[in-house]
């Protein structure tokens, strides 16, 4: 066994003590809750926690891994969230729970992965901040075109409208599956914190075992340097194109989970909007960008400490807003990180290098 | 027709605020190198400082005009030298981004905390007798034509001011190239600051006349302006002040026209269409330079 251990990588290693960690903390709370020392306020949390942790796995992959940066992640969520609920409302009655919440994770990473790899063919061809702002723009596209979806169903099949209820035409017996800005009531609640730990470690180990592939090489080498890693004959569009539909998969993966943990499922910016993408934004900084582990655990504190510190809660995101600046300040000004390096030993000092391709800033 | 015309007027007013707000995107991007997000937040700051002097303390427009000008530029410029100087040379154009969203929510976090999020009714800076105007046979909105004036004014001084004084050449010179502009012994730290203040100055101007159109006011107000205004600027091509001029009108025009005809509720989604396809179809923009990336 000890043998085994040390032949591993050392990067082989550090992701065996991630997923380690992930199942640990796991039996720890099912521990907990099996004792009925969980209240019933913070178990209503396990599963948002779940899903934000998943969020900060999949932007990992796009501004950690990838080096871009994408501000429309809540969108990916969205599309995810909304296709998922879809797919359940309209096999309610029709399908076993198991197997019907199955496929409505899956259909809402597929559809995810979809709008990732459709935006992606217009997005990727751009760099740093023209990229950031389309993902944003698309993001905003995507809430804003599900506000005005209207899908009915009635014994005559199903009916779309992009104008109002009444254009949809509705027999008597029909009913709203999705009402434009009312969004969708009623996806049954499924989602709980066994399925939710589930699509966190399989996001955690699909995203692990990439970048120590030769794809999460040749994605990290784009990274690095987009122009080198063309020379030495890396298909930058093809790696790209991948990361970022992969990433977006597991944002819809998320979106279903949230989706069924609601009673009425709301395109609203305060749920989709260009915040929660800032939010994850935050989980990815403060977790060290590049880090799948510091982007789980950054999301899994964050989300716990405005329930733990209510009274702060004005100040919320006024702190986030200062962590966002001061951890960019302090890893990236040369001063500070030749400080860094100076006086702090061992593997901090090294300091993961992330995103930022070719721009020379003189 | 004459309602046709009415829209028209009111989107080139609508495009000439953007205009404003997207010249000093374009000039700070071609001069510091930086997409500088916050910038849609200095112009909510700016509109709350003439809301809390003409409003607030009741003093004349005209002040309120000047404390909103004088102090976006002083946040302008602190900002600047706090949060984007030590990452000036950190060679990543990421982190740069990062910090400038930080800035934002900041900003955005401040007001909230400071005026918090009820939405507070400005008072336009036009009086009230002389609101709308009419022209024949149809009525126009003063704010609409002293929107459309100011922007034409501020893009004429802006221009004469770049190319006919010493600090204008030196802005000029930084933005071609930073090393050589230092080396003909122009300070580039007091040049990308100048570059700030006059961006931020306008961004307040923008503040002023974008809540006189549009009378609610809130933590929110400059974030939506902001981006649609970076649109513009990246549809005239990005660092090309005559090319803002035109994104912006041209945005302002699609927005209120797309409004109007096609969809309330999608005007957003067009807007941000546009600037997809412009990527696209040509990512330097209407006016912008081809730019060669070298390794």
């Amino acid at each position: 066994m000890k043998n085994k251990m040390t032949s591993m990588s050392k990067a082989s290693r550090d992701n065996l003590w991630t997923i380690l960690m992930l199942i640990i903390a796991f039996a720890v709370v099912q521990g907990f809750r099996m004792g009925g020392l969980v209240n019933s306020h913070m178990d209503g949390m396990l599963v948002p926690i779940c899903v934000y942790a998943t969020m900060a796995v999949s932007l990992n992959l796009v501004v950690g891994i990838l080096g871009e940066l994408s501000l429309g992640h809540a969108g990916f969520m969205c599309v995810g969230a909304f296709a998922s609920a879809f797919f359940s409302k309209l096999f309610e009655n029709s399908m076993g729970v198991f197997p019907r919440f199955l496929l409505a994770i899956l259909i809402g990473g597929a559809v995810a992965g979809l709008f990732g790899f459709l935006i992606g063919i217009p997005v990727l061809r751009l760099n740093g901040d023209y990229l950031a702002i389309v993902t944003l723009a698309f993001g905003e596209i995507i809430k804003n075109l599900i506000n005005v979806l209207y899908v009915g169903r009635d014994s005559n099949g199903l009916h779309f409208s992009i104008k109002d209820q009444a254009s949809l035409g509705l027999a008597e017996d029909g009913e709203m599956i999705i009402a434009g800005p009312q969004g969708i009531t009623g996806t049954p609640f499924n989602s709980n914190f066994v399925v939710g730990f589930l699509i966190l470690l399989i996001s955690t180990i699909v995203v692990l075992n990439l970048i120590n592939s030769r794809e999460g090489r040749a994605i990290m080498a784009i990274r690095d340097n987009r122009i080198a890693a063309g020379s030495v004959g890396i298909p930058i569009t093809k790696y790209k194109m991948f990361a970022f539909t992969l990433s977006a998969v597991i944002a819809g993966c998320a979106g279903a989970l949230y989706a069924h943990n609601l009673s009425s499922l709301i395109a609203t910016p305060a749920r989709f909007g260009y915040n929660m993408s800032i939010l994850f934004l935050v989980f990815v900084v403060l977790g060290g960008i590049g880090s799948t582990r510091g982007a789980i655990i950054a999301a899994v504190i964050l989300t716990l400490i405005p329930e733990v510190l209510r009274f702060m809660s004005d100040y919320r995101m006024l702190i986030y807003a200062i962590v966002l600046i001061v951890m960019m300040i302090v890893n990236w000004n040369p001063t500070s990180r030749a400080f860094i390096r100076a006086h702090i030993p061992g593997k901090l000092s090294g300091g993961k290098k992330a995103a930022g391709g070719g721009e020379e800033g003189r | 027709m004459v309602s046709f015309l009415n829209y028209l007027i009111n989107g080139l007013s609508l495009g000439s605020i953007y205009a404003i707000i997207a010249i000093g995107y374009t000039m700070v991007y071609g001069i510091a190198k930086m997409l500088n997000f916050a910038h849609g937040d200095v112009i909510m700051v700016g509109a709350y400082i003439a809301f809390s002097v003409i409003t607030t303390a009741k003093l004349p427009p005209v002040l309120g005009v000047l404390a909103a000008v004088f102090g976006c530029m002083l946040i302008g410029i602190c900002v600047e030298k706090i949060a984007y100087k030590p990452l000036r040379h950190a060679g990543s154009s990421l982190a740069v981004l990062i910090t400038a969203i930080g800035v934002s929510y900041f900003l955005q976090n401040i007001a909230l905390l400071v005026f918090s999020s009820n939405p507070k009714m400005f008072t336009p800076i036009i009086p009230m007798n002389m609101m709308t105007i009419q022209l024949g046979a149809f009525r126009i909105q003063t704010i609409s034509l002293v929107s459309i004036a100011v922007s034409i004014l501020l893009v004429l001084l802006l221009v004469l001011f770049i190319n006919k004084t010493r600090p204008g050449q030196a802005m000029l010179a930084c933005s071609q190239d930073r090393g050589a502009a230092s080396l003909m012994g122009i300070s580039v730290n007091g040049t990308i600051s100048l570059t700030f203040a006059i961006g931020s100055a306008m961004a307040g101007i923008a503040g002023v006349l974008l809540c006189s159109a549009y009378p609610t006011l809130s933590p929110y107000t400059g974030a939506m302006p902001g981006i649609k205004a970076f649109v513009a600027a990246v549809f005239g091509g990005i660092g090309s002040i005559p090319g803002a001029m035109i994104g912006g009108l041209l945005l302002g025009v699609i927005e209120i026209l797309g409004k109007t005809y096609i969809s309330s509720q999608l005007s957003d989604a067009i807007v941000f269409a546009v600037l997809i396809v412009v990527l696209l179809v040509k990512p330097t923009g209407l006016m912008g330079r081809q730019v060669q990336e070298k390794v």
